[in-house]
C-alpha cells in the first residue's frame, strides 16, 4: 500500500478532477484554449482556398505561431487561464463555504495545497499544452508535403516540444503564483492585475527588474525569437536570453518556493467565510 | 493537558474587535455535553475552536491531549457536523462521505464500507445516489451528521444537529447522540431546543456573550443559582396544611396549590431545609405523601434564570 500522504494527495486530486473538469463554471477557460485552435483553423481553411503563389512561407507561418504563442497563449491563455484556474482553488471554495470539508480531515494542509495544486496543474496542462500542440499542427498543414518534412525532418517536431514545454512551464509558474494568490487575498483580481502589468512592461524594464518576473523565463525558452513591434520597439531594452539549464531549474524553483509559501499560510488560515 | 478530557484554558477569541469568546475555561468530560446560549453567545466559536477551524486569540486548547493546530492527529479523532450549510458542488451523498474518508487516507473498500454504515446509520441509503443539492434541509442535515459520524471518532462535535429534522429524524438522531454518549465517548451538542437539551444532555455549558455563565450538571448548576428561589412540586393528600406548616419557617417564599388540590408548588430559598422540615411534617402529621420533585432544575428554568432577560432569543 502507498504511503498515507500519496494516498492523500491522490484523494484531493481525484476529488478536484471530478468537482471542477469540464465543470460549467470553467466555460471561458476552455474557450481561451480554444481560441487560438480556432484561429489556426481558420488560417488553415482560408489558405487552402487561396490561390497557390498567395500562400505564406513556413517560415512566416512560423513567425506567425510564435507571434500567436506568445502574445495570445502567455500572455493571455496561459495567463488568465491559470488564474481562473489556480486561484479559484481556495478562494472559489471558500466563496462556496465548503472549505471546512477539506480542513476537517486529517490531512496536513501542506499535502492539501499539494493535492489541489497538482488537480489545477492536470487541468492547465492538458487544456493549454493541448491546445498549443494542436494550433501548432493545424497552422501550416495546407503545405502538405513540406509540412510534414518540416515537420519530421526539419526543425518541426522540436519547435512543437519547445512550445509545450514553455506553455507546461507557463502552466507551473503562473499556477503557483494564482494559487498564492487566491489563498493570500480575498479579491484575488488585485493581485492578478498586477501580476499582468508588470508581466507585461517585462521587455521595458532594466535587466535585473526583467529576471523577476515568469515571462522574461517563459520567452527565453521560445525557439523563435518575436520582435517588438514598433513604435514600442525603441523603448525596449535588450537583454540576454536566459539559457535553458537556468531557465527551467529557476522557473520550477520560483513555483517550488511559492507553493512552500502557500502550505505555510494555508496552515494559518482560518474558516471564516464572512458570516 | 488531560489526555482523557477537552480543555479550554483561558481561552479568547476576538474577530477584529468583535468579542467571540472571553477567558473560557472548561473541562469537559465524556458524555453529552450541551452548549446553551442565545445566538451570538459564542457556540459556534467554541465548536469552531476544539475544531482547529479557528485559532484562538489567546490561551490552550487540548482535545484528548491534542492542540486543535494539528489537524493531522485531531480529525482522526474529531467529527465534526458544522453549521454551514454548504456543500462540495456536484457530489451526491454517497460520494460526499466517501471522498472525506478517502482524504483520511482509507482504502476504497474501507471507505465503501463506511460510507454504507454512516449512510445507513442516519437513514440515508436510499437518497444516497441523489446530489447533495438536490436535498431538503433536514436530508442536508443528516447527510452532515453521517460525515461527521463517518470515520468513528471519539469527540462528536455538532452544531445545532436537530435543526429542520422532523420528529422522527429527530428522535432517531437524539438516540445516535445517547449511543455515542453512553459508549463513554464526546458529544458535544449545541441547541436551541432547550427540552432536548434537557433530556439529552449528561451536562450543560451556559454561555452568555462570549462567557461561560454555568457548567456542570443541570441539577448543580441550579442549586448554585441562590437567588432564584428553588420551586419544588409536592403531591400529597393534605396540601393546605402542609402549605401552612411550612409557612411557619422562613425560608419559604410562595406556596401555590393546584387545581386537584393534591398538589402543592413551593418556592424556597434553602432546598435542604426543606427537605429535612418536610420529613418532620410527615413524621409529625401523618401526612401522606405521593410525590416530591424539584419543579425548575431543567435547562430551560436555569436558562431563564442566568441568561433570559440579557440573552434575547435562543
Amino acid at each position: 500500500m502507498s504511503p498515507l500522504w500519496l494516498r492523500q494527495i491522490g484523494a484531493v486530486l481525484r476529488l478536484e478532477l471530478k468537482k471542477t473538469f469540464f465543470s460549467k463554471r470553467g466555460w471561458w477557460i476552455y474557450c481561451l484554449a480554444i481560441g487560438p485552435v480556432v484561429i489556426t483553423l481558420l488560417h488553415w481553411l482560408f489558405e487552402l482556398r487561396r490561390p497557390g503563389d498567395h500562400h505564406h512561407t513556413l517560415g512566416e507561418d512560423s513567425m506567425i505561431f510564435a507571434g500567436l504563442f506568445l502574445f495570445f497563449y502567455l500572455r493571455a491563455t496561459i495567463f488568465f487561464g491559470c488564474m481562473g484556474i489556480f486561484s479559484n482553488l481556495f478562494r472559489g471554495e471558500m466563496l462556496e463555504k465548503t472549505l471546512h470539508y477539506y480542513f476537517l480531515t486529517p490531512m496536513r494542509r501542506e499535502l492539501l495545497v499539494a493535492g489541489k495544486y497538482l488537480a489545477g496543474l492536470a487541468v492547465a496542462l492538458t487544456l493549454f499544452v493541448g491546445s498549443t500542440a494542436a494550433a501548432f499542427l493545424t497552422l501550416s498543414r495546407h503545405f502538405g508535403p513540406a509540412w510534414s518534412d518540416y515537420l519530421y525532418h526539419g526543425p518541426g517536431l522540436s519547435q512543437l516540444g519547445s512550445y509545450m514545454l514553455v506553455a507546461a512551464l507557463g502552466c507551473v509558474g503562473y499556477g503557483a503564483v494564482f494559487l498564492m494568490c487566491g489563498l493570500l487575498f480575498r479579491n484575488p483580481l488585485i493581485p492578478a492585475a498586477v501580476v499582468f502589468v508588470w508581466e507585461n512592461l517585462n521587455p521595458f524594464l532594466p535587466d535585473l527588474l526583467k529576471k523577476i518576473s515568469i515571462i522574461f523565463y517563459l520567452k527565453s525558452l521560445c525557439p523563435v525569437e518575436v520582435p517588438v513591434p514598433p513604435p514600442f520597439s525603441v523603448m525596449v531594452v535588450e537583454s540576454d536570453p536566459t539559457p535553458m539549464w537556468i531557465a527551467v531549474p529557476g522557473l520550477l524553483a520560483v513555483a517550488a518556493i511559492l507553493l512552500i509559501y502557500s502550505a505555510i499560510s494555508a496552515r494559518q488560515t482560518e474558516i471564516n467565510y464572512g458570516e | 493537558m488531560s489526555e482523557t478530557q477537552i480543555t479550554f484554558a483561558n481561552v479568547s477569541r476576538f474577530y477584529g474587535e468583535v468579542l467571540g469568546i472571553n477567558n473560557v475555561n472548561l473541562s469537559i468530560p465524556p458524555g453529552i455535553t450541551s452548549l446553551v446560549g442565545p445566538n451570538g453567545s459564542g457556540k459556534t466559536t467554541l465548536m469552531n475552536l476544539m475544531t482547529g477551524l479557528i485559532r484562538p486569540t489567546q490561551g490552550d486548547i487540548s482535545v484528548l491531549g491534542i492542540q486543535p493546530s494539528h489537524p493531522e492527529r485531531l480529525c482522526r479523532m474529531v467529527g465534526y457536523c458544522a453549521q454551514f450549510d454548504a456543500f462540495p458542488k456536484g457530489l451526491t451523498g454517497h460520494q460526499f462521505i466517501y471522498w472525506f474518508l478517502r482524504m483520511h487516507g482509507m482504502s476504497h473498500a474501507e471507505c465503501e464500507e463506511k460510507t454504507a454504515a454512516a449512510l445507513e446509520r442516519v437513514s440515508m441509503t436510499p437518497a444516497a445516489e441523489r446530489p447533495v443539492g438536490a436535498y431538503s434541509k433536514g436530508m442536508r442535515q443528516r447527510i452532515k451528521l453521517a460525515q461527521a459520524i463517518a470515520h468513528d471518532p471519539q469527540v462528536l462535535v455538532l452544531d445545532e444537529p436537530l435543526n429542520g429534522l422532523d420528529p422522527m429524524a429527530r428522535a432517531e438522531t437524539i438516540a445516535l447522540f445517547r449511543e455515542w454518549g453512553e459508549k463513554g465517548r464526546y458529544v458535544i451538542v449545541s441547541s436551541h431546543i432547550l427540552h432536548e437539551v434537557d433530556q439529552i444532555s449528561d451536562q450543560v455549558i451556559l454561555l452568555s456573550q462570549g462567557y461561560v455563565v454555568a457548567e456542570g450538571q443541570i441539577q448543580g448548576v441550579r442549586s448554585e443559582v441562590k437567588e432564584q428561589p428553588m420551586q419544588i412540586l409536592v403531591r400529597c393528600d393534605n396540601p393546605g396544611g402542609l402549605a401552612a406548616r411550612l409557612f411557619q419557617d422562613h425560608h419559604m417564599v410562595e406556596a401555590k396549590i393546584s387545581n386537584d388540590r393534591k398538589g402543592l408548588l413551593l418556592r424556597t430559598t434553602d432546598a435542604d431545609s426543606f427537605y429535612l422540615l418536610l420529613n418532620h411534617v410527615v413524621l409529625e402529621s401523618g401526612l401522606e405523601v405521593e410525590s416530591v420533585a424539584p419543579a425548575d432544575d431543567d435547562v430551560n428554568s436555569v436558562y431563564q434564570y442566568l441568561i433570559g432577560a440579557e440573552g434575547g432569543t435562543v
